[in-house]
């Protein structure tokens, strides 16, 4: 369990604008994905709980240990704060073999312990065979697999990784996930994971958080933001289409529904509590949850004419991209018989509107 | 003619024993000042870095008056020195070797310090985090990774320890037998008129210094592609 507030101000350099990390968050058990464009400042809140970098202010506990309290002058080495780190480069020794990279892991532990789990360790990752390797004779699987068991090794509270995924092929990728799933399974250590992946977040993640110019934006399973993005913002870093910016009508709490005008289109979506009429607000539909159909004649309830700019086609199903950043997912069948049509009209059920 | 005359060997064994010792010297000085220059953020780092760049420009009589004026008889570093070991530091070969580490120290210090530079801290941070204390990780993580360049650093300190004229006649002076090292007993016999010892000299530095090259040349990353 770890508790963070991490506040960290830079100046502003020759090199770089002022930057304000300001978050603050709790994690349990299982693999908490921080998620966030490049520069938001992800690695920045990892760097500062395992102990590189010194917040301006804050306090960090893990486990019930303080590790970092601005007020009260608390500031562990990382040494002492017990945090397995897994580098985007894995860093692993590259003058030790892989054995030795582990043994140095060891040495903390009991000496008659550490030989057993040295060799423990590198029949669990599946590493007994190269163990007598220096790293770059390795393959890029086996680097990334003695990278996580040698943080692992040094029986840490918490285990942090800094885009593992980076500049993987998928297979690697694939075999990444698996050995952190294991990992979950088999060792309980919590996992904090920054990523600017969206599949990373649901492939893994516990829980997600989004980190947006260094501030935490939203906090929540990954299927609970994707349902419901707190901000335009977060909807943009999830990459999500259809967000309309519509004006509300009417609102009807005893049927729970509401009437909002987007451009020229009336839509009806549920009742919007806390708003008033005349507000303006953003609504957002997953693109696998609109209806796409060619246009024949105007569109009706709850529907919206758009030109198509892009077809994406994926094993079973079509991406169709619209103007003005609409988008629907339909499948192969429906495409085919349709497409040559351009008009198409877009239907939105009421249920599937979200409002952020 | 070169062989059947005696050559008094002993400046070649007094600048060797000179030269290793100041290349320790400047090994064990020389890497942590590096390491302190290359890590650590403080008021003045450049410079000291420029003072202690200083020896590689200055003319070798000009450090030598420094050292003279610094350690001489009267100065207070000199009278400890007497006071410790029972004879003035000036005109022994002990100042022999503290004119080639002056001398030399430099070279290792710069080499040293890039090459620090270059270390991935990822690989330290990572040590930590596997709770390494800090001299673990300096002795067996940071230096490893600079070994060679290091090791070629120090080999080309130890070329100019063994070549240095001008601050060991300032500070060590020209006593046969005593602190004439071999680039004195040159000038000496070349000055006495004696060609032969000069050459037999000229030659076992030359050799030396082109063993010492080519070593340090190996060494450094650059040669090994």
């Amino acid at each position: 369990m770890i508790q963070a507030h991490i506040r960290k101000h830079f100046r502003a350099s020759r090199e770089s604008a002022a930057f304000t990390l300001d978050v603050g968050f709790e994690a349990g058990p299982g693999v908490c994905v921080l998620f966030g464009p490049s520069g938001a400042g992800k690695t920045l809140t990892l760097d500062c709980i395992a102990g590189f970098t010194r917040p301006s202010e804050g306090r960090i506990v893990l486990d019930g240990t303080v590790l970092f309290d601005g007020a009260r002058g608390i500031d562990l080495r990382p040494q002492e704060r017990r945090c397995g780190y897994v580098f985007q480069n894995y860093a692993l020794f590259p003058h030790m073999s892989l054995r030795e990279n582990l043994e140095f892991a060891a040495e903390r532990l009991p000496k008659l312990e550490r030989h057993r789990r040295v060799s423990e360790t590198l029949e669990r990752f599946r590493l007994t065979e190269v163990a007598g390797r220096r790293p770059h004779e390795l393959s890029g699987g086996q680097k990334q697999r003695c990278s996580i068991a040698r943080a692992l090794l040094a029986a840490p509270r918490i285990l942090l990784l800094d885009e593992p995924a980076r500049g993987l092929d998928q297979s690697l990728r694939a075999e990444l996930y698996s050995t952190l799933r294991q990992v979950r399974q088999a060792f309980g250590t919590p996992v904090l994971l920054v990523t600017h992946d969206l599949d990373e977040c649901f492939e893994l993640g516990d829980e997600m958080m989004v980190i947006s110019e260094g501030a935490m934006v939203q906090h929540g399973t990954p299927r609970s933001v994707l349902q419901q993005p707190a901000t335009v913002d977060v909807a943009r870093l999830l990459g999500l289409f259809n967000l309309l910016p519509v004006e509300i009508k009417a609102l009807d709490p005893s049927r729970n529904v509401s009437r909002l005008a987007f451009g020229e289109f009336e839509l009806t979506g549920p009742y919007l509590p806390g708003r008033l009429l005349g507000d303006r607000v953003s609504v957002f539909v997953r693109p696998e949850h609109v209806l796409a159909a060619p246009r024949d004649g105007r569109p009706g309830g709850n529907q919206i004419a758009a030109t198509l700019e892009r077809a994406a086609e994926r094993a079973e199903t079509v991406r169709l991209e619209f103007a003005g950043g609409l988008a629907a997912v339909v499948p192969r069948s429906d495409y085919e018989r349709h497409r040559h049509s351009r008009d198409w009209v877009l239907e939105v059920p009421p249920q599937f509107l979200r409002v952020i | 003619m070169i062989l059947r005359m005696s050559v008094d060997w002993f400046p070649l064994w007094l600048s060797l024993r000179v030269a290793v010792l100041s290349t320790l010297l400047s090994v064990a000085v020389g890497v942590g000042l590096a390491y302190v220059l290359a890590n650590r953020d403080f008021r003045g780092k450049e410079a000291l870095d420029a003072v202690l760049s200083l020896p590689l420009v200055l003319p070798p009589t000009v450090l030598g008056y420094y050292l003279l004026v610094l350690v001489g008889r009267e100065s207070f570093p000199g009278r400890i020195y007497e006071w410790i070991f029972g004879q003035p530091l000036v005109f022994t070969w002990q100042a022999a070797v503290l004119a080639a580490f002056l001398h030399s120290a430099p070279l290792l210090i710069k080499s040293a310090r890039a090459a620090l530079e270059t270390v991935d801290h990822s690989f330290e941070r990572a040590a930590r985090t596997l709770g390494a204390n800090e001299t673990v990780i300096f002795f067996r993580i940071t230096l490893p990774l600079v070994v060679r360049p290091v090791l070629a650093g120090t080999a080309l300190a130890f070329a100019r320890s063994l070549g240095d004229f001008g601050v060991t006649i300032m500070l060590a002076g020209n006593i046969p037998g005593r602190t004439q090292t071999i680039a004195v007993a040159i000038y000496d016999a070349v000055e006495a008129g004696n060609g032969a010892v000069a050459r037999a000299l000229v030659l076992a530095v030359s050799a030396i210094a082109l063993v010492v090259l080519w070593v340090a040349n190996r060494l450094s990353p650059r040669a090994a592609t």
